[in-house]
């Protein structure tokens, strides 16, 4: 028997949002009777068009393709539609305090299917999705790879990158990909060393490709973002002084300021300087 | 929760009148039944009733009887010998519906140069003996069938096909374990070269088996060491389970009418039942010879974990032919052989009961399925768009 959580086994035995919107701004499909499971997401938008105030959903699949639609649903409303697409499967699965890693393959539908209904309401093309309802026929461009279940190499990889993936059974658990027939084992491989490769060009090419101007911002981007909200969370602030070359200077305010620690908090800004944006970041305290 | 269990085909509940037999044989009688005193010499007594009482449900002799660890060890032993026995032999016959203790271990004897043919089956489960006839030749070194499946109870003519074997030369081995004890067996006037039956099938004991080797045929140990099973099976005899084995076999002798006519009725009212309260649902196997204790019912538009974990809910215990509950990602390999379509593959379910089923037990399952697949299908894109056309 699978080793469900709580939340899991709740969510399937009371399933929120079951039924449809007939009035639906934005509907998404994907999966297949042949696939296994499906699910069907409506969503309704406000009077602005800018936020989910309503969804629902119809699955066909296991207990826990069921759980992560009905979670999928609470977790869009009342989020913006850009807030909406930030949601992660892993965030999907985290909402129901995890998942069995055979059965990822779940979160990853719900999060499919959020996408797929907001590009069509968008009109754009809709990404290339995995499931597909036709297996010969690929929308959106990719090349066919998992001919079982109907999966493009532009799926895959996406799932692989976001989930940070490194073995082809992993990238059965969470796509269904070379669970049936297994011929496209291979091919998964290479798509993982394609991933990895990608991701360590990128983090070679990182200090290289930077320009100041573009330093700069990213710079800004992470203290607003990654930096101050910690501060934030313990009373403390900084302000960004100057920025010359690859010394940055930082002010700390209100708890931090003339904190015994903020040596300690320095190093945090640096490290996260050097993690995101350069490898040859200083950060120097200045009083201003 | 007072479990209904109805997935006698995975496993049985050990009769308690079994565990009473074997009992004595672990912290008193626990003699090694090879010693030379009268310790062991007790224990030597009971191992050779249990073997008569083995024989006697098989219509077999004693001294055909070879205990094992279980089903699987006896299919993988029996397939092995065969092979041995006929070394200038590369070629084996089975079937696309097997269990995996025969399946596995014919696709792995292919990567070793062996030919092996899968015999088809039709939309009932049903082997055409035409294929065998056509398959078989004298490079064939053993056909291996199961007596009936596991998933459906769908019985395969095993006799026909031991017959066919023997014409050509090859050794014949039959997977019996779903049919031991709940249909009648004589190996007297059988064509069947080696048996496999598995204790935990019948009211015994997990870890204990049996290969039934018919006298003369030619064999080949898998486990070699000691003498034990007149050098068949090496390894110190599982006295305990063996005993409670062979009082289980006794026991199914005895109950063997019981259950092929009370169980078949009550098997027969839940499937009567089931298929008028729910629209949209196909018998697999329905039209073919099926064990009696065995019903496997598809009911499209649904998924069969769904089915499953609901059903537990209300203490109800049976299995699926789906893919979700096995951990791989297709329906069974045994619905797919019969071309069962996808509509009703994921929504597969077997029920399978046993002689201490009761009829209230069939009652609940009768009044609470429908409402379950209700519910999922009013859930399911599929359902209500099969829903709305009605």
């Amino acid at each position: 028997m699978w080793d469900y959580t709580d939340k899991v086994k709740e969510h399937f035995l009371n399933p929120r949002n079951v039924g449809e919107i007939v009035d639906a701004d934005a509907v998404g499909e994907v999966g297949s009777l042949a696939c296994g499971d499906a699910l069907k997401l409506f969503l309704k938008l406000d009077e602005s068009k800018e936020r989910i105030v309503d969804a629902k959903f119809q699955t066909f699949g296991c207990g826990s393709a069921i759980a992560s639609s009905s979670a999928l649903t609470e977790m869009v409303k009342g989020k913006t539609l850009e807030e909406a697409l930030k949601i992660t499967n892993q965030e999907i699965a985290d909402f129901l305090g995890g998942l069995p890693e055979e059965k990822m393959h779940c979160s990853v539908m719900g999060q499919e299917a959020l996408e797929v209904a907001i590009a069509k309401y968008r009109g754009v093309e809709a990404p290339v999705h995995g499931h597909d309802h036709d297996h010969d026929h690929v929308e959106g461009g990719g090349q066919l790879v998992c001919k079982c279940f109907g999966l493009t190499d532009v799926f895959l990889k996406k799932v692989i990158q976001s989930n940070k993936l490194t073995t082809a059974e992993q990238v059965t658990h969470f796509t269904k990909a070379g669970g049936a027939c297994g011929g496209c084992i291979p091919k998964i491989k290479e798509l993982i060393s394609e991933v990895l490769g990608e991701e360590k060009k990128a983090a070679q090419e990182k200090p290289v490709k930077l320009t100041n101007m573009r330093k700069m911002q990213l710079i800004q981007e992470v203290l607003e973002n990654e930096v101050r909200p910690q501060l934030w969370a313990d009373g403390g602030d900084l302000e960004l002084i100057d920025i010359d070359g690859a010394t940055v200077q930082v002010a700390f305010r209100k708890a931090c300021a003339g904190c015994a620690s903020s040596g300690y908090t320095a190093k945090f800004v640096e490290q996260k300087l050097r993690e995101l944006v350069s490898n040859d970041i200083v950060v120097q305290e200045v009083q201003g | 929760m007072k479990e209904i269990y109805l997935d006698n085909n995975a496993t049985t509940k050990v009769d308690e009148r079994v565990f009473e037999e074997m009992r004595p044989y672990f912290c008193e009688l626990y003699g090694n039944p090879s010693s030379m005193h009268f310790f062991g010499g007790q224990v030597q007594k009971k191992v050779d009733e249990a073997r008569s009482r083995v024989a006697a449900l098989l219509g077999a002799l004693p001294d055909e009887i070879v205990f094992t660890a279980c089903g699987t060890e006896s299919d993988n032993a029996a397939i092995r010998s065969a092979l041995e026995v006929f070394p200038e032999k590369r070629h084996i016959i089975t079937s696309r519906i097997e269990h995996p203790a025969v399946l596995t271990q014919c696709r792995n004897l292919t990567k070793r140069g062996y030919r092996v043919t899968e015999l088809n089956v039709d939309s009932e489960g049903r082997l055409d003996l035409e294929e065998l006839k056509r398959a078989i030749d004298n490079d064939t070194a053993l056909v291996t069938l199961m007596y009936a499946n596991n998933e459906t109870g769908v019985i395969f003519p095993i006799e026909e096909a031991a017959k066919i074997a023997k014409e050509h030369g090859a050794l014949f081995h039959t997977d019996a374990v779903q049919a031991v004890g709940k249909i009648p067996l004589n190996m007297a006037e059988s064509s069947i070269d080696m048996l496999s039956l598995s204790g935990h099938k019948l009211h015994a004991p997990k870890g204990i088996g049996v290969l039934y080797v018919r006298r003369g045929t030619p064999f080949r140990p898998l486990l070699v060491g000691g003498h034990q099973e007149r050098g068949r099976r090496a390894g110190t005899e599982n006295t305990a389970s063996l005993i409670a084995l062979g009082k289980a076999c006794e026991l199914a002798h005895v109950h063997m009418e019981e259950e092929r006519v009370r169980v078949r009725e009550m098997r027969d009212r839940l499937q009567r039942e089931l298929t008028a309260l729910i629209p949209n649902t196909r018998i697999n196997g329905g039209g073919a010879d099926r064990l009696p204790n065995t019903l496997s019912i598809a009911m499209e538009f649904v998924e069969g974990e769904g089915i499953l974990l609901l059903l537990s809910e209300k203490g109800i215990c049976a299995s699926s032919g789906s893919a979700c509950t096995s951990g791989s990602l297709e329906p069974s390999h045994v619905l797919r052989a019969m071309g069962v379509p996808f509509t009703c593959a994921h929504g597969s379910i077997r029920f399978s009961l046993s002689r201490f089923t009761t009829e209230e037990e069939i009652d609940t399952v009768i009044r609470e399925l429908p409402p379950i697949i209700k519910r999922l299908r009013d859930m399911s894109p599929f359902g209500r768009e099969f829903l709305a056309k009605q």
